[in-house]
């Protein structure tokens, strides 16, 4: 039944009125990939969920599904999964009737059917709640059951816009771990749509970046992350540092000071927050640049610090705890220091 | 508990021109059915056993149930059709829909007693077309009432029906069809019981107004098909029996009470 399909965008476009939602999107999705759509509020993910799906169709562009055209068919002969942001469930049936629908839709067994809803049900946690209707289950609860439903009838492509939004931070790292554990064993491909950057680096195979309807980079997670397409997506996905890089009689300097520079490139050097270190006196050797102690933030296993160096320029540091000196406080004169072989230029 | 009696502060003036309006003149009538002509429950004993009035309460009951259910199922379809068409043919189902309120009761019974009486509209048109040998009846009797009926009715259903179908919300219809469901499926399993609450409003609005019609079954109904109204209307104005009237009246109250009790059961078991 299930038979994990291979999805190709060519030059999709979505025109609302004069409002272009989507401009040209072309990309594949691999056979059995897990790729999360991640973009800021209003970037496309959920139009371009709802094209794949078949509820709307492109206004520009070419949609197939292992090689074959795919704009003129209706969304119930695609038959793909989709978690609604929202939900989305039959709020006149229980949280089982509402499991059991697709598979009555495909005509299983009654006996299937029961068995399948049952598991179901155990998988996602919901023992006890089966006979409510969604009106009576919490936003978790709800979520959990659009998501059983989606997953319970196996359909060859799963769709999931934001189907983790409304979960603590426990039950969303369990349904993490419980959707990874499912892509893994049932091989479907995997749509994911997130606001949640860690949560989309954790979970996929690949990350396509949204920013006002463009895709911005698709790579996997660890590239999207470390080296970034643009400055919006180095910035979209977690604290950036940006140095600008002057050039005196060729050799790099930031703000004055003459630093050792191996990436590539010739823009201004960007570095993730963890990458740098902190040192209270001017290192021997190592590119450091001294600054100011402006704030310090304790967030358990880690310390953020945010500093202003002698030329103006803001840096976010993050340290293990445990790598924090106790004796510094809010106005402490200190030095940020990093690896050279760490960052990136922009 | 501030919040609420705000409310009901609110709400004050409003309950109070209520309860002068109906509750008044209802418990009057009250009165009037155990006090006349003498003190008792004897009229509500007439009134349930008397052949002639059992007779005319049932058919009553009878031709509302057949006019709640062909005015709400016609209804359904209009409000569907209003909900989902396009922006132009909305406009002109509005006008449709809206134009019958403009028109009275009055002219819309002789409206239709022009068009479906032995010599009216129909019977000519379907004799000279040879289609008819003899004229059909279709008025002077409960056939006429029913349509003269629910002509009337048809337009007060469909506001609450549409109100719910706007209120559904599209994205479960979509989940349904991403699903594989077909259209037949989606409107049995899903469209309709989410609408459910619009039919169940819409079907005791058109009741109740039904049990009250009194301009319409006399005369479509020619005098034949006589109805509740109309019979209470006889009992008080033509013959001096005003205490079997009032309890005819008082016993439709009840069940009209009882319907509606019960449909606030049906419309409140949706949640839970
Ligand atoms: N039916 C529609 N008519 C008009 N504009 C629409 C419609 N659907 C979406 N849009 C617009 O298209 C843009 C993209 O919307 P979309 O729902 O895809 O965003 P999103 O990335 O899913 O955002 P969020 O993270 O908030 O869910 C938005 O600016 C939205 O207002
Ligand atoms: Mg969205």
């Amino acid at each position: 039944m299930t038979q994990a399909a291979e999805i190709e965008a060519r030059g999709i476009g979505k025109m609302f009125g004069n409002f272009a939602a989507l401009s040209d999107v072309s990309f594949t999705i691999g056979r059995g990939e897990f790729l999360t759509l991640l973009g800021p509020s209003g970037s496309g993910k959920t139009t371009f969920l709802t094209l794949l799906a078949g509820f709307e169709a492109p206004t520009s562009g070419q949609l197939l599904l292992d090689g074959r055209d795919l704009t003129a068919t209706p969304p119930e002969t695609r038959g793909f999964g989709m978690v609604f942001q929202g939900y989305a469930l039959f709020p006149h049936m229980t949280a089982e009737e509402n499991i059991a629908f697709p598979l009555k839709v495909q005509r299983r067994s009654a006996a299937d059917i029961r068995a399948r809803v049952a598991a179901m049900i155990e998988l996602m946690g919901l023992g006890g709640h089966g006979h409510k209707r969604p009106s009576g289950l919490s936003g978790g609860q709800q979520q959990r059951v659009a998501l059983a439903r989606a997953l319970a009838y196996e359909p060859p492509v799963l769709l999931l816009d934001e189907p983790f939004s409304a979960l603590d931070k426990n039950l969303r790292g369990q349904m993490q771990d419980e959707v990874r554990r499912l892509h893994r064993e049932l091989g479907t491909t995997f749509v994911f749509v997130t606001h949640d950057q860690s949560e989309a680096l954790a979970l996929s195979s690949r990350v396509a970046i949204f920013e006002k309807g463009r895709l911005q980079q698709i790579a996997p997670p660890r590239e999207v992350y470390d080296a970034p397409a643009n400055r919006f997506v180095a910035e979209f996905l977690g604290d950036i540092n940006i140095l600008p890089v002057d050039l005196q009689a060729g050799r790099p300097q930031v703000e004055g000071r003459a630093v050792a520079i191996v990436t590539p490139g010739t823009g201004p050097l960007a570095l993730r927050p963890e990458y740098m270190g902190l040192a209270t006196s001017e290192p021997v050797t190592g590119n450091a640049l001294p600054a100011h102690l402006d704030d310090l933030t304790y967030q358990g296993a880690e310390t953020r610090l945010a500093l202003t160096t002698r030329g103006g320029l803001s840096l976010i540091l993050r340290l293990p705890t445990a790598d924090v000196p106790q004796s510094l406080t809010p106005g402490s004169e200190v030095w940020a220091t990093w690896d050279s072989a760490r960052g990136f230029r922009l | 508990m501030t919040h609420a009696s705000r409310h009901l502060l609110l709400l004050g003036p409003l309950m109070g021109l209520l309860t002068l309006a109906y509750l008044v003149p209802f418990l009057g009538v009250l009165r009037w059915s155990v006090t006349l002509p003498e003190p008792g429950l004897g009229q509500y004993g007439r009134a349930l056993t008397d052949p002639l009035i059992r007779s005319i309460l049932w058919r009553t009951f009878r031709i509302c149930a057949i006019v709640t259910v062909i005015s709400v199922t016609a209804a359904y379809v209009l409000a569907l059709i209003w909900v989902r068409a396009a922006p132009g043919l909305r406009l002109l189902f509005e006008l449709f829909i809206l134009i019958p309120f403009w028109i009275s009761v009055l002219t819309r019974a002789f409206g239709w007693l022009a068009l479906l009486s032995t010599r009216g509209l129909i019977n000519t048109w379907a004799q000279s077309l040879g289609i008819l040998s003899e004229p059909l009846t279709m008025v002077r009797n409960e056939f006429g009432v029913i349509v003269g009926m629910v002509h009337f009715l048809v337009p007060f259903a469909v506001f609450p029906l549409a109100t719910s179908m706007r209120n559904l919300d599209e994205r479960v219809l979509m989940a349904a069809r991403g699903m594989g469901a077909s259209r037949t499926r989606i409107f049995w399993q899903i469209f309709l019981p989410m609408t459910r609450t619009g039919v169940l409003g819409a079907a005791l609005l058109v009741f109740v107004f039904a049990l009250g019609f009194f301009v319409t079954p006399a005369i479509l109904g020619g005098g034949r098909s006589v109805m509740a109204a109309e019979l209470i209307f006889l009992r008080i104005f033509q013959s001096p029996d005003w205490g079997l009237g009032a309890a005819i009246s008082v016993i439709m109250m009840v069940t009209v009470g009882i319907l509606m009790a019960l449909l606030l059961r049906l419309t409140g078991g949706t949640r839970q």
